[in-house]
């Protein structure tokens, strides 16, 4: 580890530090309803999507037509995805004539990229027609992640809001999220990255005659704008199959630094977004702070794994100060690789800069963890936010067991009817992880899928189940996941993770909006100070430990205790 | 519930056609307008032919010619094929693959340079550290019949410094550095390549 790699975390948390306030605040005038500098050039066009859709500005909806309104919209994108990547061969902007994805494919791809997951089990230069990767893959990198960040909200109007039944309007908050916050910084974005030397064409790519004769054909395409969104979104497909490693997705360590931070800036907002509904943003700092305490222990485990040799380096007698160089690049280096996998994978980004298959055994097992704790350090856009508050109640619950008194966060009374729903929440994704894992080590089906032998092809189906059921998207990519039996399983524990989750969520948004707001007293526990950071954080660990310990045990855990080599 | 339907079947419409054709399309436009290098993949021309991408590393293995690491996309540097190894940690794959890569440069592999004996993540890398480039400087330089020092010298030009010095590693892009070196000493055509 060098005091340089040590820098460049405490930059990348300084600066996204310094954007969460600005940013929070932005979010809670876009999502209050209030005027924008944006608004005289976006509300017409907002104004005109309502009335072509005959939404009515100022109607709002209970959590079930909330709910309704959600399944339904991201049915209709998951159905209009599938038929766009089944029938690409027959649709516009194809120059490399790529056939129609088969049905297991084109099925896993449309749930991956609806559910904010972006697992792909493709390779996207060989594979995707642009049409499909821009009015197809783009357009549910921001779907997707207005969709949770409107779950976002609605969940923290239940918490803002009091004797109601209305948790705000889905139609509303998903068009506002794309037109005033998403849209805008992704032009910017994009702008920056096409200069940074990402490309941006309709060309099918470009030949070259290499100085030693050969010829090298460079795969190319609008990427700039996909992958501004892709980052921004946590979404985290690639446009090219080796993702943000990709020097086209990733040009150089500056592209790499503001991609990082675009991976938080909508995440660590939303905590001040909340704070500044809940008419309190002590608390959203608070909350922000438990998801730092898990974020930097994470980023000092992996980082130090990466410094260190492997079996596989040592047995080849490779210098084993220079730390584990398998799977990365020479312009990010080990710092710049472990930090972005920890941060993908603490917010449900699932880009990779390097190939978190090669990582040292404990330096890939902290990704695999974050996934498991349920990306709630920052976390997807939305989700993350949506994710830390069903543990924030959790954890109240838990502490007001303890003392013995009835829970209550915000002035908002916790009692069984939002325990249940919480508990049916956080253990939906870990119940349809831990299962598909059994059934895929258990059948010849999964057991054909890992490249590696011995427990690392074990974490290859874990990690991938994990992801799958984490709305993640990264992968321990030497798993060869594009077979109709990783297909189909992959996308239902995408489809479980991301809905049963979303739906609970929204039902204890409804109930707690419709609850009044008692004022506090000294025997309130305290949801503001170091002590609740440590039991949010706490439980969080707790859960994910009891949970995942045994698979972890198989996995990574085996490989580093073992030693040796496969 | 049909009212439901027709909010989501138009917004997804509408959406669509912003974020999935204007979006893109105006951002190809400003593109190719603006920054028409790099939106085209920032491709390097020599007497008027593509050599390659400034951003995407090529397969050398002549030994005039300085080296990239190993690749594991397609059957090496492949741009339509990016991909890590994912072998991994305890892999005795990845441990033979090494010691036949460290073959190559004919030594004991604790002496050669890391990044020169690991495949990177996208095999595509463009970049050594410059302690794999002033590795290779002997060889290149009896390969050419050129001074030690000149050759050093190229290489210390050619090492770029991280952005703000700490967000990344320090780098020396081997396809700008070969054609430095062609420009140097032009490469000998009859040169053979090394497995």
């Amino acid at each position: 580890m060098t005091a340089s790699g040590w820098i460049l975390i405490a930059l990348f948390v300084a600066a996204v530090a310094a954007l969460t306030r600005p940013m929070g605040l932005y979010m809670a005038a876009v999502f209050e309803g209030r005027r924008t500098v944006l608004s005289p050039v976006l509300a017409p066009i907002e104004n005109g999507f309502y009335a072509l859709a005959g939404v009515k500005p100022n109607q709002e909806q209970n959590w079930k037509g909330y709910a309704a309104a959600l399944v339904m919209f991201n049915f209709l994108s998951a159905v209009s995805l599938y038929l766009i990547l089944r029938f690409q061969n027959l649709l516009p902007f194809n120059p490399q004539d790529f056939a129609g994805l088969p049905p297991e494919l084109a099925l896993n791809t449309a749930v991956s990229f609806v559910t904010n997951t972006n697992w792909q089990s493709y390779g996207g230069e060989t594979t995707m027609s642009y049409f499909s990767q821009m009015a197809g893959l783009t357009v549910h990198n921001f779907l997707s992640a207005a969709t949770g960040m409107a779950v976002a909200v609605a969940f923290t109007r239940g918490f803002a809001r009091k004797s109601t039944t209305s948790i705000g309007s889905f139609w509303i908050d998903i068009t506002r999220a794309t037109l005033y916050i998403l849209l805008p910084i992704a032009i910017v974005f994009a702008i920056y990255l096409i200069w940074s030397g990402i490309p941006q064409t309709l060309a099918g790519g470009a030949m070259a005659t290499t100085l030693e004769g050969v010829s090298q054909d460079l795969a190319m395409g609008p990427i700039a704008s996909q992958i501004a969104i892709k980052m921004l979104g946590t979404n985290g497909g690639g446009f090219l199959n080796a993702n943000a490693a990709h020097p086209f997705e990733n040009p150089d360590a500056l592209s790499n630094f503001l991609q990082m931070v675009s991976i938080f800036a909508i995440g660590a907002g939303l905590t001040i977004t909340f704070g500044k509904m809940v008419g309190n943003e002590r608390q959203g700092w608070a909350i922000l702070g438990a998801m730092a305490l898990l974020f930097v222990i994470g980023v000092g485990v992996c980082y130090w794994a990466e410094t260190q040799t492997t079996p596989a380096l040592a047995a080849a007698n490779v210098n084993p100060l220079s730390g584990n160089m398998e799977g990365k690049e020479v312009r990010f280096g080990i710092a710049a690789s472990a930090l972005f996998a920890v941060i993908t994978t603490a917010a449900s980004c699932g880009a990779v800069n390097a190939m978190h298959d090669s990582f040292t055994a404990l330096g890939g097992m902290v990704p695999l963890v974050n996934i498991q704790l349920g990306e709630v350090m920052v976390g997807g856009v939305g989700a993350g936010f949506y994710g830390i508050l069903l543990f924030v109640i959790l954890s109240i619950f838990i502490a007001g067991l303890m003392v013995g008194r009835t829970p209550s966060f915000l002035g908002k009374k916790i009692e069984a009817r939002e325990v249940k729903l919480v508990v049916l929440a956080i253990f939906s994704s870990p119940l349809i992880i831990m299962l598909l894992t059994a059934v895929a080590a258990g059948t010849e089906w999964g057991r054909a899928g890992p490249l590696n032998a011995g427990p690392h092809g074990f974490s290859e189906i874990l990690y991938a189940y994990s992801s799958g059921g984490g709305n993640n998207g990264s992968a321990f990519g030497g798993l060869t996941a594009n077979t109709p039996f990783y297909c189909y399983t992959l996308a239902i524990a995408m489809f479980v993770g991301r809905f049963v989750m979303i739906v609970a969520s929204l039902a204890v948004a409804g109930a707690l909006a419709a609850k009044p707001i008692t004022p506090e007293t000294s025997g309130t526990f305290p949801t503001r100070g170091p002590l609740f950071i440590m039991l949010v954080a706490s439980v969080v660990v707790v859960e994910a430990a009891l949970t995942f310990f045994p698979a972890l045990a198989l996995g990574p855990l085996a490989e580093a205790a073992a030693n040796t080599l496969f | 519930m049909m009212q439901h339907f027709r909010a989501a079947a138009v917004l997804l419409g509408l959406f669509t056609l912003l974020v999935g054709v204007g979006y893109p399309l105006a951002m190809t436009g400003f593109g190719q307008v603006v920054f028409p290098h790099q939106a085209n993949g920032s491709l390097i021309t020599r007497e008027g032919q593509v050599v390659g991408s400034g951003l995407i590393g090529q397969a050398f293995s002549r030994p005039d010619y300085f080296w990239g690491r190993p690749s594991a996309a397609g059957k090496g540097y492949d741009g339509r094929s990016s991909s890590g190894s994912n072998l991994g940690p305890s892999s005795r794959a990845l441990a033979e693959r090494i010691q036949a890569d460290a073959a190559r440069y004919g030594g004991d592999p604790s002496q050669i340079p890391s990044d020169l004996l690991t495949a990177s993540g996208s095999g595509l890398d463009p970049d050594i550290s410059p302690a794999a480039a002033r590795f290779q400087v002997p060889r290149v330089a009896a390969a050419r019949h050129l001074d030690e020092a000149k050759v050093a010298l190229l290489v210390e030009r050619a090492i770029v410094a991280p952005p703000l010095g700490v967000l990344g590693d320090a780098r020396v892009n081997v396809l700008e550095l070969n054609l430095a070196l062609d420009t140097l000493a032009p490469a000998s055509s009859t040169a053979t390549p090394v497995d």
